[in-house]
């Protein structure tokens, strides 16, 4: 089983601005927590910094037993931590398998763990050999999250998978994130699309202002309208 | 290795050409205006030799910029490094250069150039651990920082070596050419473009078959990605600056001996090059700087014979033209 | 509007610094005697013009071109060469002067459009090699620009060394022409030091440095960043223009070694961070010093490698070499590049309570 992920009192400073003003949360082990919000406030850079590409200037960040706040991004991915980030950030030069292979830092290509990506991700393994830039919107984000998992991982930070995408590619992204839940690892998901929370989501968080400002059950929340109203503006309905 | 069955998977769309055949249509265009063949063989061999050597100062600039975004105007003392370091060698070795045998000559040439690389790459690791890494990050700071770098390092090599030229002499063996009927090749611009052609395979060798040449290429693209995928980049980094470095001493060593002479302006003089073939050729991208290298030493050779008032602003003028077509360069790198 | 629109030399120490150094280039010819004195008060006038146009550029603007001194070229070449070909009158610097403007500003403006097409890192490696190009053009055209030897030219009787003004002599000074022509270039200097102050206090100096911080919030903001920079880019280049042309008048001189080479850039970028960007009281500190310290300086160093020398030290007395003082300078722009971004204007600053 993956560990947990706690995060106390976390204050991140962009330059001038005060992004993330006080984080508490836990993201419960091998769970999936969304973390869910308005725009600009500071899920991303809760990601940032828990990833360690931006340093918090107060706070404590824990996976499992080992403090993360003090760590530089290459000592917590070696962790077990995989980051999907909202740009995809796959290398455009490089072709897929390339891509994979960055992804696979603890030795070669494991084939049974590819076998069971391209088993969710076919158009990865047709396109094994080609440039990645190639790749449409839907099969970079693909490639994203694939690299993310090519190892077994203690933690996956996902940045808003479906941003842009088509509703069928989300319906098929959606089966994919089940598909990984259920190898037990601990997965925080950001996510503006509420439906895709709704379905992968256990727990969630809401963020607002830089400071969570509900924390519970996804199904919950699911259920209460007016209180996703409340936090996000908008219902699920308007979600499709 | 997978031995997982990818065999339907589509095979890898191939390097877009019309930008490497740049250099063959200014060849191209120059022969006829050129008439005699002779000649225009003679110059394109100038040109060929003359830009293996420049590919070899310029392809580590490339790496180093496209890695790191650190444009090091310190680059120039590395070459002017690498003369100073060859003459150090050659010059009690002077037997073995008037010695009239091939191995001794081609022994004392592969020991100066070799010299002058590791030299070059030592003071590479000091020049990037001191002046460089202080400034990460900081584009202003760090281009006042390598030119503050590269002021000093120019002053001390006069005050080391003296501020007149040094004459350097090519081995016995090395001088001359070979001759085809009634056009002549020089020998020593053979040995040039074979050792340019060598250091081209060797950097493509290691940029795509080697795991440190994936990530290099993909710290070209994305270096935050790159780190946030467990790998400690800027350790990368020193090892590609000061094979940079160690690239530009070369250079620099067989530019001197080509020329015959040493002096710490060919510095500044082959920076301005450099520049200009990176930018010409994409930044980040080795293969873009292999063609622009070509491309600039073609032209440069070309209108020294056509219009020799031209020749020295023939490069300034062909990288506005290339800008104008590529705004990026020839091979420009995803990303940048 | 104040003279010194709004924005005087901050802190004490550096208010001092600054009228000391005006009073003592504008008492120059009386306080230093000597034609050496007068040359090296010339041109720390004509450096701090220069180096103040630059850092509009760099300091305010927050763009990177080694292009200025092409610009300190133009105007240079332009006044010069007019005055070689159409004769020693007031008509020929004018002519001259408009020209060269005419040519800066074409230059600035092209340039400002490249910045169009290209990014900023590789707009400054195209300045470079714009103004390698530019300086190898001058050499070339020999015919016109008189090549690697330059041009020596006549200035106007008022300006000619032995014009007599007076026949009697002003406090122990002779009231000739070389005294009338400094005067001209202080007063110039000191006009143009003041627009340019007048500038970058302006809504529009204001507008350059937000873009310098951010360009794409200025952008976001509705402000056009390309005409800003491409508007900072012409305004230094015609204050490099009015220097360069100054330095001819008082060199009666031109040739690319004093008004193109790559150690006027060079000496440029080391006086405006050691001065202090961004601050153009800096231009006035770095610039006051750096010429004094090369005129003089290099005699101490010459005394201290003969010291070396005689006390059979290696290597010491080729590092104080006189001809190594760009060593030492070098030394001081990288320490001040890490130690002192603000340079000497920021290490002057008044200890203020942390401000929010």
């Amino acid at each position: 089983m993956s560990a947990g992920l706690t995060l106390a009192g976390v204050h991140t400073h962009i330059g001038r601005y005060h992004i993330l003003q006080g984080v508490d949360f836990e993201a419960p082990a091998g769970r999936t927590t969304m973390l869910l919000g308005r725009n600009g406030a500071g899920k991303t850079t809760a990601l940032r910094t828990i990833m360690g590409l931006w340093r918090a200037s107060k706070g404590r960040i824990v996976l499992g037993e080992t403090p993360l706040q003090n760590l530089a991004a290459s000592d917590v991915a070696r962790l077990g931590v995989g980051y999907a980030p909202e740009t995809m950030a796959v290398f455009s030069d490089l072709s897929v398998k390339e891509n994979l292979v960055l992804g696979a830092r603890e030795g070669p290509l494991d084939d049974a763990r590819l076998t069971w990506i391209f088993g969710f991700f076919p158009a990865l393994k047709k396109f094994w050999l080609s440039r990645a830039g190639a790749l449409s919107g839907g099969q970079k984000q693909m490639l994203s999250i694939a690299r993310a998992i090519v190892e077994p991982r203690e933690l996956l930070l996902i940045d808003e998978p479906t941003k842009g995408l088509s509703p069928a590619i989300v319906g098929s992204l959606i089966e994919c994130l089940r598909e990984i839940k259920a190898t037990g690892v601990t997965i925080l998901l950001v996510e503006q699309n509420f439906r895709v929370a709704v379905e992968v989501g256990d727990e969630v968080r809401v963020m607002d202002n830089g400071r969570i400002a509900h924390r519970g059950a996804m199904a919950d929340l699911a259920a209460d309208q007016p209180l996703q109203n409340r936090l996000l503006g908008l219902s699920l309905d308007s979600h499709q | 290795m997978t031995a997982l069955d990818v065999g339907a998977a589509l095979p890898r769309r191939k390097v877009e050409i019309v930008p490497a055949l740049t250099p063959v249509i200014v060849a191209l265009i120059a022969a006829p205006l050129i008439g005699s063949f002779s000649t225009f063989l003679t110059l394109t061999a100038a040109g060929i030799a003359m830009g293996m050597m420049i590919f070899t100062m310029a392809s580590g600039l490339t790496l180093v910029f496209g890695m790191m975004d650190v444009l090091n105007f310190g680059h120039g003392a590395f070459i002017a490094l690498g003369a100073y370091v060859a003459t150090l060698v050659l010059l009690p070795l002077a037997s073995w250069s008037s010695a009239d045998s091939v191995a001794l000559n081609l022994a004392v040439f592969a020991l100066a150039v070799v010299a002058a690389a590791l030299v070059c790459g030592a003071l590479g690791w000091v020049f990037e651990r001191l002046i460089v890494k202080p400034v990460y990050g900081q584009h202003l700071r760090q281009i006042l920082a390598t030119i503050g770098g590269a002021i000093i390092a120019e002053q001390l090599l006069y005050a080391l070596f003296g501020p007149d030229q040094i004459p350097l002499s090519l081995p016995k063996t090395l001088e001359g050419s070979f001759v085809f009927g009634e056009a002549a090749v020089e020998k020593y611009r053979v040995l040039a473009t074979v050792v340019g052609l060598a250091v081209f395979a060797g950097e493509m060798l290691v940029l795509n078959r080697t795991k440190i040449g994936l990530l290099i290429r993909a710290g070209v693209e994305n270096r935050e990605m790159v780190e946030a995928l467990g790998y400690r980049i800027d350790r990368l980094f020193v090892g590609v600056f000061m094979a940079g470095s160690a690239l530009a001493g070369l250079g620099g060593a067989m530019m001197a001996l080509y020329r015959g002479q040493t002096h710490a302006t060919i510095g500044g003089e082959f920076l301005v090059l450099c520049f200009i073939v990176i930018i010409i050729g994409g930044l980040g991208s080795v293969g873009g700087s292999f063609v622009a290298s070509i491309l600039v030493a073609l032209i440069a050779n070309y209108a020294g014979f056509l219009a020799p008032k031209l020749a020295l602003v023939s490069n300034i003028l062909a990288m506005v033209v290339v800008l104008l077509w590529r705004p990026r360069g020839l091979y420009p790198v995803s990303g940048r | 509007m104040t003279i010194l629109s709004g924005d005087p030399p901050r802190g004490r120490r550096l208010q001092v610094l600054i009228v000391l150094i005006v009073l003592a280039l504008a008492l120059a010819p009386f306080l230093f005697p000597g034609a050496k004195a007068l040359n090296t008060a010339a041109k720390t006038c004509v450096t701090i013009l220069l180096v103040a146009s630059y850092d509009v550029l760099l300091g305010y603007a927050g763009i990177v071109s080694f292009a200025h001194v092409m610009f300190f070229g133009v105007g240079a070449y332009g006044v010069g060469l007019a005055l070689y070909g159409l004769g020693a009158s007031w008509g020929a610097i004018a002519a001259g002067l408009v020209i060269a403007f005419a040519v800066s500003l074409a230059l600035a403006l092209a340039i400002g459009l490249l910045s169009l097409r290209v990014q900023s890192i590789f707009f400054a490696m195209v300045t470079l090699a714009v103004a390698y190009a530019f300086n190898v053009l001058a050499s070339q055209l020999s015919w016109l620009t008189g090549g690697e030897d330059g041009r020596s030219f006549k200035v106007p009787t008022v300006l000619q060394p032995g014009f007599r003004w007076l026949d009697h002599p002003i406090f122990g000074v002779q009231a000739n022409g070389k005294l009338i022509t400094y005067y001209l270039v202080f007063a110039v200097v000191a006009v143009a030091f003041l627009v340019l102050l007048r500038v970058v206090n302006s809504p529009f100096g204001r507008v350059l440095q937000a873009i310098r911080e951010n360009p794409f919030r200025a952008e976001a903001l509705g402000y056009r960043t390309v005409f800003h920079r491409t508007l900072a880019t012409c305004i230094a280049a015609l204050g490099a223009t009015l220097a360069g042309a100054l330095s001819a008048l008082w060199l009666r001189y031109v040739g690319p070694d004093t008004a193109l080479s790559f150690s006027i850039m060079v000496d440029v970028l080391v006086i405006v961070v050691v001065g202090g960007m961004g601050s153009l009281y800096g231009a006035i500190v770095g610039a006051a010093l750096f010429v004094f310290a090369e005129s003089y300086l290099q005699d101490v160093m010459g005394a201290l490698s003969r010291l070396a020398a005689d006390a059979r030290l290696p290597l010491l007395p080729a590092l104080f070499h006189p001809d190594r003082w760009l060593l030492w300078l070098g030394l001081a722009f990288v320490l001040a590049v890490y130690f002192a971004p603000l340079g000497i204007v920021g290490a002057l600053k008044p200890r203020e309570a942390e401000a929010n």
